[in-house]
C-alpha cells in the first residue's frame, strides 16, 4: 500500500507575526519559515506506517512555490521515499489545492492519504475534507489514532465531546490531530541522504486543473491589541478586584 | 437571501451553537431555514422551531444521520442547497468536518471561522491564530461558511417555525460509528460557560486538577486545559483551549500555570476578564491578563478557593 502524504511551507510556529502596512497581508520577508506542525505529525504517521510494515511507499506532496522544495527535502529525510512538487506561484485557494491534490491520488492510487488538520497560516481546517468529496475516499478528520486493518480503517477522532472512533473502508483520507504521534528529528545522515532522494516537479497544467477565484482578500488587519492589567500583590487583593471593580464574581 | 443553518444537536437536544449560527445567519438578512439532521430527533426538531428568526425547520430524522457522518451528510446538504445563498454550520469539530465537503460538492469555497459579517458577501475571519484578521469577499454564488459562535450571540427562543419532513436518506456505506468515549461533567460546557479555570502544565498532574475543580465547583465554572497538559496525560483532550483546541470568550477566565502561549492566546484572548496565576513573573500571559498574581499556584489556588 502506498501512503501519500501531504506537507505546507508555512510561517515557524514560534514567529510572531506582522500584518503590513498597507493591510495587503502579513509580512512574510525575512521570516522563518518551517513545515506546517500538523504536517509533521502526517509525515511521522506516514513513516510509522512503513515501518510497521502496512506501507510499502511513502509519496509525500507540496502544492507551493518553488522555497516549498526545502520543506519536501525534509519530508524525505524524515523518511518519505520520493516526492512531488505541484508548482503554483501564487497562494491557492483551499479548494485549488483539494483539485490538484486530487489529480495526484488519481495517478497515485495510495492507500492513504494523510494530511493536516489545518495550516497555522490560515487556519482554515478544509483541505483534507475537500479532497475526501472530491475523490469519494472516506474521511476520518481529526484522528488521533489510526489503525489499518486489511481493508477497514479504525479512526480515533479528537471531537469536542472527547474521543469518537469510526470505521472507514480503505482508500481513506485522514487529517492529523496533535496527539497522533511525537514527529522525530531528521539525522544528519539522512538530510544528505535526502538530497538523492527523487523530488519530481508537475505544473498545474499538467495535472489539468482549472484555477478558479473563489474569494477575495480584501483586507488584513491586526487585532485590537489587548491592554496588560495590573499585578495584584495577593489572593485577597484578587478576590477584592473580581467582586467589586470587574464584578464578575459574586 | 435564503440561509440553510445546520444545527448541531446529539439526537436529544440542541446545541447552543446552533443558537449563535442563526444570530450569524440573521445579521446576513433573509429567510433562514434549520436542518435537523438526526435518527430518533424529533425532539430536537421541536426545539429548533422555536429559534427566534427562524422561519422554517426542515427534519431528516433517518438512522443515517444518527451519527452525523460526513460522508452521508454532505449529499443530504447539497441537496438541500438549491436555491440557498448561504449554508452556515457553527466551527465546531462537527460542522468542520462536514463543511469542506459540502462546498467541494458545489465547487465553491469555504469560509472558516467566521467572526463577522460585513454584508452578504464580505465576511471577517481571523488568521495567523488570531494574531491578524481577513476581510474576505466571497464571489461564489453559494457561500458556505462556518461560525465562530464565541462571536455571535445566542438568538431567543421565542419563535414557532414550521417543522418539516425531509424523506431522503443518504448512506454512502463507506463509514461507520463504532464508539464514542465521552467525558461527562456536571459542569457547563467549556464553549458556552461564563467563567473557566485552565491549568496548564505547571500544575504537574492530573491529580492536582483537584484544586482547579474545587474553584470550579464555587463558580459555577467550566475547567480548560493549556495543549502542553493535554499533551503530558494530565487531562482529556476536550479540555484544551485554543488555536487548535476549543476557542472560548467567557465572562472570566483563570489561567492557572499557563505560560501564555500564542497559541494559547488564541482560543482565550476575547475573554471579558482575565486572571493569570503564574511563578514567572515574565509568562507572557501577563501581557493579556488584567488581573496577574505573580504566585506558587500551590499555595495561591487553594486560598482563592477558600476566599470566594
Ligand atoms: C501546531 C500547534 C498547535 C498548538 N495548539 C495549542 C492549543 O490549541 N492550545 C494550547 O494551549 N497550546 C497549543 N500549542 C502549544 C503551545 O505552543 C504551548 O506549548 C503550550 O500552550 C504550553 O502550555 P503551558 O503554558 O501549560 O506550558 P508551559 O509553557 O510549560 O508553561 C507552564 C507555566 O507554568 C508555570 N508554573 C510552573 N509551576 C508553577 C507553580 N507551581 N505555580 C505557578 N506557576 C507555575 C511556569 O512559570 C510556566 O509559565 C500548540 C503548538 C503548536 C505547535
Amino acid at each position: 500500500m502506498k501512503v501519500l502524504v501531504t506537507v505546507k511551507r508555512v510561517i515557524d510556529y514560534n514567529v510572531k507575526v506582522r500584518v503590513k502596512s498597507d493591510n495587503s497581508g502579513v509580512d512574510l520577508n525575512n521570516v522563518k519559515m518551517a513545515m506546517n506542525p500538523f504536517c509533521e505529525i502526517a509525515v511521522e504517521e506516514a513513516i510509522r506506517l512503513k515501518e510497521a510494515g502496512i506501507a510499502t511507499e511513502v509519496v509525500a506532496v507540496s502544492v507551493g512555490e518553488k522555497s516549498c522544495q526545502e520543506q519536501l527535502r525534509t519530508a524525505l529525510a524524515l523518511g518519505a521515499d520520493r516526492a512531488i512538487h505541484v508548482e503554483a506561484e501564487q497562494e491557492l485557494e483551499s479548494l485549488n489545492v483539494a483539485k490538484l491534490l486530487a489529480k495526484v491520488v488519481e495517478a497515485e492510487q495510495p492507500g492513504i492519504v494523510i494530511l493536516g488538520k489545518q495550516a497555522i497560516d490560515t487556519d482554515n481546517n478544509q483541505t483534507g475534507q475537500m479532497l475526501s468529496a472530491l475523490t469519494g475516499m472516506a474521511q476520518g478528520t481529526f484522528a488521533s489514532n489510526i489503525e489499518i486493518k486489511d481493508d477497514k480503517a479504525l479512526v480515533t477522532r479528537e471531537v469536542d465531546g472527547g474521543l469518537q472512533t469510526i470505521e472507514l473502508a480503505m482508500p481513506i483520507i485522514a487529517t492529523t490531530d496533535l496527539r497522533l504521534n511525537e514527529p522525530r528529528y531528521a539525522s544528519l545522515p539522512n538530510i544528505m541522504k535526502a538530497k538523492r532522494k527523487p523530488l519530481e516537479t508537475k505544473t498545474v497544467e499538467e495535472l489539468g486543473v482549472t484555477i478558479k477565484e473563489h474569494t477575495k482578500l480584501l483586507s488584513v488587519t491586526p487585532p485590537e491589541e489587548r491592554q496588560a492589567g495590573i499585578k495584584v500583590a495577593d489572593v485577597a487583593e484578587l478576590v477584592d478586584k473580581l467582586k467589586n471593580e470587574a464584578k464578575v464574581i459574586g | 437571501m435564503s440561509i440553510l443553518v445546520i444545527a448541531e444537536h446529539d439526537n436529544d437536544t440542541l446545541k447552543s451553537a446552533t443558537l449563535n449560527t442563526v444570530t450569524a445567519a440573521a445579521a446576513i438578512g433573509g429567510d433562514v431555514a434549520v436542518l435537523v439532521a438526526g435518527s430518533d430527533c424529533q425532539a430536537v426538531a421541536q426545539e429548533a422551531a422555536k429559534i427566534s428568526g427562524v422561519s422554517q425547520v426542515i427534519v431528516a430524522d433517518n438512522v443515517a444521520y444518527a451519527n452525523q457522518l460526513a460522508e452521508n451528510m454532505q449529499p443530504l446538504i447539497v441537496e438541500l442547497a438549491a436555491g440557498k445563498t448561504h449554508i452556515l454550520a457553527p466551527a465546531t469539530t462537527s460542522g468542520k468536518n462536514i463543511m469542506p465537503g459540502v462546498a467541494a460538492l458545489l465547487d465553491v469555497a469555504q469560509i472558516s471561522e467566521v467572526t463577522k459579517i460585513e454584508s452578504a458577501d464580505v465576511f471577517e475571519r481571523p488568521i495567523y491564530a488570531g494574531n491578524a484578521l481577513a476581510k474576505v469577499q466571497s464571489l461564489d454564488s453559494v457561500k458556505v461558511l462556518t461560525v465562530r459562535t464565541t462571536a455571535f450571540e445566542e438568538a431567543a427562543l421565542e419563535g414557532s417555525a414550521a417543522v418539516e419532513a425531509h424523506g431522503a436518506a443518504h448512506d454512502a456505506g463507506k463509514s461507520s460509528y463504532i464508539g464514542e468515549e465521552v467525558v461527562e461533567s456536571e459542569r457547563p460546557e467549556l464553549t458556552a460557560a461564563k467563567v473557566i479555570i485552565s491549568g496548564g502544565r505547571g500544575m504537574g498532574n492530573g491529580e492536582n486538577f483537584s484544586i482547579l475543580e474545587a474553584v470550579a465547583d464555587k463558580l459555577g465554572a467550566a475547567v480548560g486545559a493549556s495543549r502542553a497538559a493535554v499533551d503530558a496525560g494530565f487531562v482529556s483532550n476536550d479540555m484544551q483551549v485554543g488555536q487548535t483546541g476549543k476557542i472560548v470568550a467567557p465572562e472570566l477566565y483563570i489561567a492557572v500555570g499557563i505560560s501564555g502561549a500564542i497559541q494559547h492566546l488564541a482560543g482565550m484572548k476575547d475573554s471579558k476578564v482575565i486572571v493569570a496565576i503564574n511563578k514567572d513573573d515574565e509568562a507572557p500571559i501577563f501581557s493579556v491578563a488584567d488581573y496577574g498574581l505573580v504566585a506558587d499556584l500551590f499555595e495561591a489556588v487553594p486560598e482563592f478557593e477558600s476566599n470566594l
